[in-house]
């Protein structure tokens, strides 16, 4: 252990108290990976913060050091954000789990880092509202990871992404100051910090206490599955949805080897025999689910839908929703390993990139597992494979890398939800030139000039906070370079 | 218009990004007003004298759109209207209604221009989905993508809107479009108060634009007509509401004359009342807004220090702020016209450093002078 280290650790004992300070390996070893667990290191320290003050004294020290730190909540993250630094501190936020207030009048909530997503929407349900982002970890994972990596979910189709549901924060700066970002009210004077904050995975500080946007739940809702022979049919169903101007809550689709190990898993009972499936779901006012559900049906049927099954209650609504939201641990049982993807794809490129899907499966010898959000483009292959067959893993990961190349080669993203982390900082380089890298980490400079907070993560290659601006040239008169006459 | 605070020696109108970089580069360090069709260049702090006037309005046109990715790329002295006619003719729209006819995109993105329709489509900050922006540098820089879902990088689309030109020139814009609604139910109400706007709010309906209009209430039902006209019956019956198919006259127009004051007011959406009754004690005040996300404008024809300290103090009791938009040049320089922007200020100076070190980029007009 370092010199450095040891002072931090002494420090942080004397400043939230030795029984939050956790040093032993073997506890230590608990936040070794969050849910990208083929990820791991084991942190030097693992602090256990129970109010904002642990969390500005921690990131003091860690900053007075320069000793890095890295904050997690839940650990449910798909990406490696929350991936300790073996050298530094491991900021645990899930004791933080009181929801402050609740302000139904003014249509939000404000929470603690360690709230778990699903219990604000259960705190205000009996009134009539829910917290719209919805994560199909919603069970576990915590607001203050879903600020951090922007989370979206199922039915961010139509009600956008965490960053659409956050106004205010209360961020502890990696230096133990603390500022207020926003609050109740929907905009404040000045730069829009609270909105470069929000998926910043952990990289500009830590949010200590965030103000959620609560939204009236629908009147109505109607779900709906349908089978279909062909992947291109059930494509072409959600681009037809589209440009029929319906914009539904949600449409997810799950093709063959999905839908065989949710089956395997949930028991869910989607329709035999199916090549692939989708659910789409409409919300809103009775006459409206009325008319666009009766559009989707017709949509389905002319494309080839063999079977339909309308949700006739919230219960055989869970059970159509069972499957898809289990799928990403559903494939364990058909697949001793796999690879989680998240890239993104503008949606009229759908049938285009799965049949390149199926062909770099098949070039790379591994099954590919195809469960997505169709309405925004938002793909989920699952790379099947067992690491304990020679060259196996290796040939994944070729898989793995060449389905992110196809989604940059069509437009689209590397990631649409999971965030960069650990996982993907070696494709941002292919997604963004350096100067679009190097210009957003000046808003990282200005949060965290030390480069202590989550270093590592999102940017492959970190800016010097300390760089004077391009070389200065003298000025050179306008008309000179012909672009202006002077007045 | 001519520009506030100005002593302009050179005005500019590249022609496209490349332009741009030159303009930024041959002129360093020259204070620079990056702007488009100057609608809203009375907005903001005086600021210090701006030697490049750098007319974006060259770089138009709309570069990329596929209908069926409900996208659209466009330059950023594009004007808005302009996209919403080709939009329009695929079903299609841009879901911002700023008032200001002949707006450029890059304009409504740098001023955070938004109109009635923010109630259910929020604003530039939240349809914006990529953004290319020069830096003071002559750095070309891009955020974002082309698709809607994209946690790829920091999201730069956000601090540039509403950034007044302080960070970057913003070059190109990509954004998010919405099927445009085939029929529309207006629900207009004589008088208004929280009460009513509270019965509206937990209700069940889904309006797009919830306004206040002087002392009427004007809600707005966009959608399928036999969805609208059921939701419009059932929100008339809140109150003593009259249906119709269009809007009345001066909805969502800006509330101040040209030479007069044009606040802004942010505020938690309970506290309405609190604010139309500090508003009515300022002798001839017009009120417009957006009453269910808690966003007023009002316009009157003067206001002195006490009045704004005042105002300020009361709307503060209701967690939110005032800020003086548009006034004229003399009384700018009298007033705080961004009033207290809170603990984060450092911060917000320390990014601006960061993207402008020597801070040539409109120079003073935003929070805290810069």
């Amino acid at each position: 252990m370092t010199g450095e280290l040891a002072a931090v650790i002494r420090d942080l004992r004397t400043a939230v108290g030795a029984q939050r300070v956790l040093t032993d390996p073997l506890q230590c070893r608990t936040y070794e990976c969050d849910g990208l667990t083929h990820f791991r290191v084991s942190p030097a320290v693992v602090v256990l913060a129970e109010c904002t003050d642990h969390v500005r004294a921690t990131l003091r020290i860690c900053s007075a050091h320069r000793v890095p730190y890295v904050a997690r909540g839940s650990g449910t993250g798909l990406s490696g954000g929350a991936l300790p630094v073996a050298d530094g501190v491991l900021l645990v936020l899930s004791r933080m789990r009181e929801i402050v207030e609740l302000d139904i009048d003014n249509q939000r909530a404000v929470v603690e880092p360690g709230v778990i997503n699903l219990s604000v929407t259960r705190a205000v349900a009996s009134q009539g509202y829910f917290y719209a982002p919805d994560p199909s970890s919603q069970q576990v994972c915590s607001i203050g990871g879903n600020v951090a990596e922007n989370s979206g979910g199922a039915h961010c189709l139509k009600y956008g992404f965490t960053t659409h549901h956050v106004t205010g924060a209360v961020v502890v700066l990696p230096d133990g100051s603390l500022v207020h970002l926003g609050g109740k009210v929907i905009e404040s004077p000045g730069y829009d910090l609270l909105g470069a904050f929000v998926g910043s995975e952990g990289t500009l500080g830590v949010a200590t206490e965030v103000t959620l946007r609560l939204v009236r739940r629908p009147e109505h809702i109607q779900t709906l599955l349908a089978g279909f022979r062909s992947v291109t049919d059930a494509a072409g169903t959600v681009s037809d949805i589209i440009a029929a101007g319906v914009l539904p809550a949600a449409v997810e689709m799950m093709d063959r080897l999905a839908i065989e190990a949710a089956e395997a898993a949930t028991h869910c009972g989607y329709p035999p025999g199916a090549d692939s499936i989708l659910v789409v779901e409409v919300d809103g006012s009775a006459a409206e689910v009325a008319a666009h559900f009766a559009d989707v049906r017709r949509i389905a049927d002319a494309r080839g839908a063999f079977e339909i099954r309308v949700a006739a209650d919230d219960a055989e609504r869970a059970l159509i929703w069972k499957g898809r939201k289990s799928a990403f641990a559903a494939v364990g049982r058909i697949s001793p390993n796999y690879l989680v993807q998240d890239g993104v794809i503008p949606r009229t490129a759908l049938p285009d990139v799965l049949r390149e899907i199926g062909r770099i499966s098949a070039d790379c010898g591994v099954r590919v597992a195809n469960v997505f959000h169709a309405g925004d483009g938002n793909l989920h292959p699952l790379v099947l494979y067992d690491d304990a067959v020679a060259g196996e893993t290796d040939r994944a990961m070729e898989a793995n890398g060449r389905i992110l190349d196809l989604c940059i080669a069509y437009g689209g993203s590397v990631t649409g939800e999971h965030g960069v982390g650990a996982d993907k900082v070696a494709y941002m380089g292919r997604q963004f030139t350096p100067e679009d890298l190097d210009t957003m980490q000046r808003v990282r400079c200005a949060f965290d000039p030390a480069g202590v907070s989550n270093p590592g993560k999102v940017f492959p290659t970190p800016r010097l906070c300390g760089e004077a601006p391009g070389a200065r040239s003298g000025v050179h008169p306008l008309q000179e370079a012909g672009l202006a006459a002077v007045f | 218009m001519s520009l506030p605070g100005s002593a302009v020696a050179a005005a500019v109108r590249p022609d496209s990004i490349a332009e741009v970089v030159d303009v930024l580069r041959h002129t360093r360090p020259a204070s620079v007003l990056p702007r488009g069709a100057g609608t809203k260049l009375d907005w903001g702090a005086v600021g210090a004298p701006i030697e490049v006037d750098l007319d974006l309005r060259g770089l138009a046109g709309i570069v990329e759109y596929n209908p069926g990715d409900l996208v659209v790329r466009a330059m950023a002295g594009t004007p808005l209207d302009v996209v919403q006619a080709d939009l329009a003719e695929h079903g299609q729209f841009l879901a911002l209604d700023p008032p200001e006819a002949g707006a450029t995109l890059g304009g409504i993105v740098a001023a955070g221009a938004s109109g009635p329709r923010r109630h259910r489509y929020g604003t530039a900050r939240d349809l914006l989905i990529g953004v290319a922006a020069v830096l003071a540098d002559g750095t070309v820089a891009r955020a974002g993508g082309k698709v809607v879902k994209n946690v790829a990088g920091y999201d730069l689309m956000k601090i540039y809107t509403g950034s007044f030109g302080t960070l970057g020139v913003i070059v190109e814009t990509t954004w998010r479009l919405h099927p445009r609604p085939p029929d529309r139910r207006v629900v207009t109400f004589a008088g208004h108060d929280g009460a009513l706007v509270r019965r509206l709010m937990h209700s069940a309906l889904t309006p797009t634009a919830v306004e206040a209009l002087g002392e009427a209430l004007v809600v707005v039902f966009e959608g399928l007509t036999p969805a609208v006209r059921a939701q419009a019956d059932a929100a008339a019956r809140l109150g003593e509401g009259v249906v119709t198919t269009t809007v009345p006259a001066g909805f969502g127009v800006r509330p101040w004359l040209p030479d007069g004051i044009g606040l802004k007011i942010a505020y938690e959406i309970t506290g309405l009342d609190v604010v139309l009754a500090a508003l009515r004690r300022l002798p001839g005040t017009r009120v417009v807004g957006r009453v269910g996300v808690g966003v007023l404008e009002a316009g009157l024809p003067a206001i002195d220090r006490d009045q704004l300290d005042r105002l300020r103090a009361v709307v503060a009791r209701v967690g939110g702020t005032v800020v003086v938009l548009a006034a004229p040049e003399e009384t700018k320089r009298r007033l705080d016209v961004w009033g207290p922007v809170g603990d984060a200020l450092p911060l917000m100076r320390r990014v601006k450093d960061q993207f402008d070190p020597e801070h040539r980029l409109a120079p003073g007009r935003f929070v805290g002078g810069i």
